[in-house]
């Protein structure tokens, strides 16, 4: 650009080459981002497509194309199919009772005026703490014989379940302590939309004739929040798709698979057992659903919690 | 009036306190049981109070059995590392995408949209096939290179940048600065809140990271905290509940204490790469 | 009628009301005016039971509501930020005080509310209000749009349809012209005094601007630091304000106040005017104070001798600032564009002020001293005369 500018000195305008050279500029100042980007994010993720049509195993030479056969064999897989299930259940008790946890809570310390910095602090706690390691605590919580839990509830007369280790109670056991995690993740973000509603529409309400807080927060709180709710949403789905560090931890998927979660399976396929092609279209799918979420919140967002 | 108000505060205040004791059990319990030898933790699993102190014990139990300050060295080293390419990286794109006229700013929105909904999990294979081909398996380049770019701090810087005034930018040109002095000595000063708030949040993700380190670090010599600890685990067969609750102790404390030094920031940092995000 | 009386507030150790009072006639505009800061929003407040203070009484409607909250109360307010709820159409936001007032809970519920017997009569009689009151203030058109659609001005339109569309015990409203823009300003007076005669509801009217103030009301009451320093009509106000801070606070251009001191018979003397003040306070300083337009320009000779430090044209009038010979101080003239056509600035000029406007303050606790004319020169009173 630079040459064409000299030969030809009067067919560029002093302004044209100011944007170009502005133009260069920014190539320059990205280009270290969009070679990243390119390297990390979209060749492997292009890769991992790819490589859903392959049977490639790690450690034997070469690969075939296969079509769509690891995706025919993945409908069928009895552990991949429970692995979806798994998930979806974790993410239905997780996502709901944490926002709803969030928001109480949230709500709970915004009308208190002493104290707010304390229990702000204790229920954001868990986010800030090393999940394996709490998970390891919870575990010991969890304890058929010498966990707290169980003699807690033996107090009371309650006989209580092997919580980590019975196929029956192992998803509802990862599901407290992944509500544990998030909920003072939720209730920072509440927080934050509190603090973001006008003073006045409280007042506009009560003059309104909203006698009680009930009245206020139908009014005003909940419509208010609209946005930040659909987010948290979005967040927590997203985050409880995601779960691995328990599980990994604490059951292996285990008893019987009634731990196996989407993630987990395909650490297990890939990492363990090194079959990447099939893994990979293991990955296509968690892919598709995280897609899927994100662009049900766009469409929400657009449609119905923005006022502006 | 004075009544119920008095009543709703009670009503409120308890059930925050119930809450924030629920809350606080894992790590109530797991003060209580690194204090305590086996046989007291078979014994009575209610009681907080050690019968005997046996804190040192389990401490130095845990100890011998994994290198608890080498874990803590990794992390800081992966998450420093980490932290400083991925805002070197993200703040001249971000700028160049918010205050500079180029063709290409499209066409990098679109990456960044792209790259927000592609997380670690989904790149780990064909990544992890890479490193494994060119052996780099085990070592910190590998548990830093797939996130030396954060597109999540791009879009987040972005939004900040747009924000801050042209004017600032052009003033800083008719001073004489150069594009990158410009970056480095006008927008990065005032992007500092986005900065550390990105900072907190950057830490916190890959302190606790597990998924990755597991895949790369076969090694102990490079696992981080998480990783560590999953090793010290595999390798203690039995429950001695009191020297792992130990380890677990000593791992998560630098973190909680960074946080409750610095609770404040943690909280709006979180709040706002949260809304951002 | 409404009243509040005696109205005490502070938060801390920072007294904000020093027990207020303010009493309104059936149907009568109060301006409440003053710098910010001086506790006129927060008796607002307390007027509209969204803030409770330490001691006083509230009545409304001649009945006493001081512990109520503001939805046990029946008043209407206008906000400075209108507090649109903005998630609702103009339509609903109007009809939130009906709804809240005239459907019980359970028939506020949705979907369900719709079947509670009696509720489909209520909401369609909602819904006519809403549209009269739309139409009264020709905003029939934008009752299906959302505030985040709208201009500042029919936001504005909105806000007030929302206070008016029930009968209240007293409007109060909140500097709520202060988000338009000047053109719009001056029109939306004018629209709320209209809009306040018809509908004969005392008003408690918030402003910072003094030109609102004395423009609209029937009466303004000035705060200045949590003290009520002077409630009545606006031209006595004006005209005979009985404390210096309300001197200073109305007027534009500001009234000139010059310190002075009192000597052994409590004379005054200022250029060839002299006042006697009364023997009360024991104090000898005092504040003259004379308004711009009571400065006339005198003969040479004649008078106080000053020097022009500037001259503002502004159309219809010219203001002149002169520093005065002696004293040092700078004084600001009204003059008629014809009077002054040959000043320039650094131009002496000779100035008489009008002694029948010259008021006196005392200089400590700033009341009004009553003050007389002793003796005034023969031209000064002629100026008094023509």
């Amino acid at each position: 650009m630079a040459d064409i500018a000299l030969a030809n000195p009067g067919a560029i305008s002093n302004g044209e080459a100011a944007r170009r050279s502005e133009a260069r500029t920014a190539w320059w100042l990205a280009s270290p981002a969009i070679a990243l980007m390119m390297l990390f994010i979209i060749v492997p993720t292009l890769a991992v497509i790819i490589l859903g049509f392959t049977d490639y195993e790690l450690g034997y030479d070469g690969f075939q194309f296969v079509g769509l056969e690891n995706y025919v064999e993945l409908f069928g897989d009895r552990t991949f199919r429970q692995s979806l299930w798994n998930t979806t259940v974790y993410t239905l008790i997780v996502t709901p009772v944490s926002i709803a946890l969030g928001l109480g809570v949230a709500l709970l310390i915004e009308s208190e005026t002493r104290g707010k910095a304390f229990f702000r602090t204790v229920y954001f706690l868990p986010v800030a703490s090393l999940l394996v390691a709490m998970a390891t605590a919870w575990q010991y919580l969890f304890h058929p014989t010498i966990g707290p839990l169980n003699a807690m509830l033996a107090l009371v007369g309650i006989e209580g379940p092997n919580w980590l280790g019975s196929s029956s109670t192992v998803l509802y056991g990862l599901s407290i302590i992944g509500v544990w995690q998030t909920v003072g993740f939720n209730m920072v973000l509440f927080l934050a939309g509190l603090t973001a509603i006008p003073r006045d529409l409280y007042a506009a309400a009560e003059v309104d004739g909203a006698k009680s807080a009930f009245e206020r927060f139908r009014l005003v709180t909940w419509p208010m929040l609209g946005p930040t709710t659909l987010f948290v949403a979005t967040i927590s789905v997203i985050s409880s798709v995601k779960v691995f560090e328990t599980v990994k931890t604490l059951t292996e998927g285990g008893p019987n698979k009634a731990s196996e979660v989407l993630l987990f399976t395909i650490y297990q396929e890939g990492f363990v057992y090194l079959r990447i092609g099939y893994a990979s279209a293991m990955t296509v799918v968690f892919l598709a659903i995280l897609i899927v979420l994100m662009m049900i919140q766009y469409r929400v967002l657009d449609r119905k919690v923005h006022y502006a | 009036m004075t009544q119920t108000l008095n009543l709703g505060r009670i009503v409120r205040l308890s059930l925050l306190s119930f809450g924030a004791l629920v809350f606080l059990a894992p790590y109530i319990f797991m003060i209580s049981a690194a204090g305590k030898a086996q046989a007291d933790i078979f014994a009575s699993s209610l009681s907080l109070v050690p019968q005997q102190w046996y804190y040192v014990e389990n401490i130095q139990k845990a100890m011998s059995r994994v290198d608890i300050p080498t874990l803590l060295w990794n992390g800081v080293v992966v998450c420093g590392i980490i932290l400083i390419i991925q805002v070197m990286v993200a703040v001249p794109c971000a700028y160049a995408m918010a205050k500079l006229q180029f063709r290409g700013s499209r066409f990098m929105m679109a990456l960044v949209m792209l790259g927000l909904l592609v997380p670690i999990h989904a790149t780990a294979l064909p990544l992890y096939v890479a490193f494994d081909t060119l052996s780099m398996l085990n070592s910190y380049a590998a548990l830093v290179a797939p996130f030396s770019i954060s597109v999540f701090a791009i879009f987040l810087f972005l939004q900040f940048f747009r924000a801050l005034p042209d004017d600032l930018i052009h003033a800083a040109r008719l001073d004489g600065m150069s594009e990158l002095g410009v970056v480095a000595r006008v927008i990065l000063p005032n992007a500092w809140p986005a900065v550390t708030a990105f900072a907190i949040f950057s830490v916190v993700a890959h302190w606790n990271d597990l998924f990755w380190p597991l895949i790369v670090v076969t090694n102990s010599d490079y696992a981080t905290p998480p990783l560590g600890l999953l090793f010290f685990r595999a390798a203690e067969a039995g429950d001695d509940y009191g020297a792992l609750m130990a380890a677990t102790l000593i791992i998560t404390l630098p973190l909680v204490l960074a946080f409750l030094m610095a609770q404040k920031r943690f909280v709006e940092g979180i709040a706002m790469t949260g809304l951002k995000g | 009628m409404f009243a509040l009386r005696n109205i005490v507030k502070s938060f801390g150790s920072n007294a904000i009301l020093q027990s207020v009072t303010v009493e309104a006639e059936a149907g009568e505009f109060i301006a409440l005016v003053g710098p910010s800061g001086c506790g006129k929003s927060t008796l607002l407040r307390i007027a509209a039971g969204l803030d409770h203070c330490d001691s006083g009484e509230i009545l409304l409607a001649g009945k006493p509501v001081t512990g109520l909250s503001a939805s046990d109360r029946n008043v209407a307010m206008v906000f400075q930020s209108y507090a649109l709820y903005p998630h609702l159409t103009a339509g609903q936001n109007i009809a939130v005080p009906l709804a809240m007032r005239e459907l019980s809970t359970a028939q506020r519920l949705p979907i369900i509310g719709r079947f509670m017997g009696g509720s489909a009569a209520i909401r369609s009689n909602i819904q006519e209000r809403v549209k009269d009151m739309g139409v009264s203030l020709k905003i029939d058109h934008l009752l299906d749009r959302k505030p985040g659609q709208m201009s500042g001005g029919q936001r504005q339109r909105v806000a007030l349809a929302r206070a008016m569309v029930r009968r209240p015990a007293v409007f109060l409203m909140d500097e709520p012209l202060s988000n338009l823009d000047a053109n719009l300003r001056v029109h939306a007076r004018g629209e709320i005094v209209d809009l306040h005669r018809k509908a004969g509801v005392p008003t408690l009217y918030v402003t910072h601007d003094q030109s609102e103030a004395l423009s609209m009301a029937d009466r303004v009451a000035v705060m200045i630091g949590g003290k009520m320093l002077q409630l009545d009509t606006p031209q006595t106000i004006y005209e005979n304000p009985t404390h210096v801070e309300v001197a200073r606070f109305i007027g534009q251009p500001r009234i000139n106040l010059l310190e002075s001191r009192l000597n052994a018979n409590r004379l005054v003397r200022f250029g060839s005017v002299e006042l006697v003040a009364p023997a009360a306070g024991e104090n000898d300083t005092v504040t003259l104070g004379f308004r711009p337009e009571f400065v006339r320009l005198a003969a040479p000779g004649a008078g106080l001798s000053a020097q022009v430090e500037r001259l503002e044209f502004l159309g219809s009038e010219i203001i002149l600032f002169a520093r005065l010979h002696g004293m040092g101080e700078t004084i600001v003239v009204k003059l008629a564009p014809a009077e002054a056509r040959t000043l320039t600035a650094g131009a002496s000029v000779n100035l008489s002020v009008d002694p029948a406007h010259i008021m006196l303050f005392d200089g400590k606790t700033g009341a009004r001293l009553k003050a007389d004319v002793v003796e005034a020169p023969a031209h000064m009173k002629a100026t008094l005369h023509g």
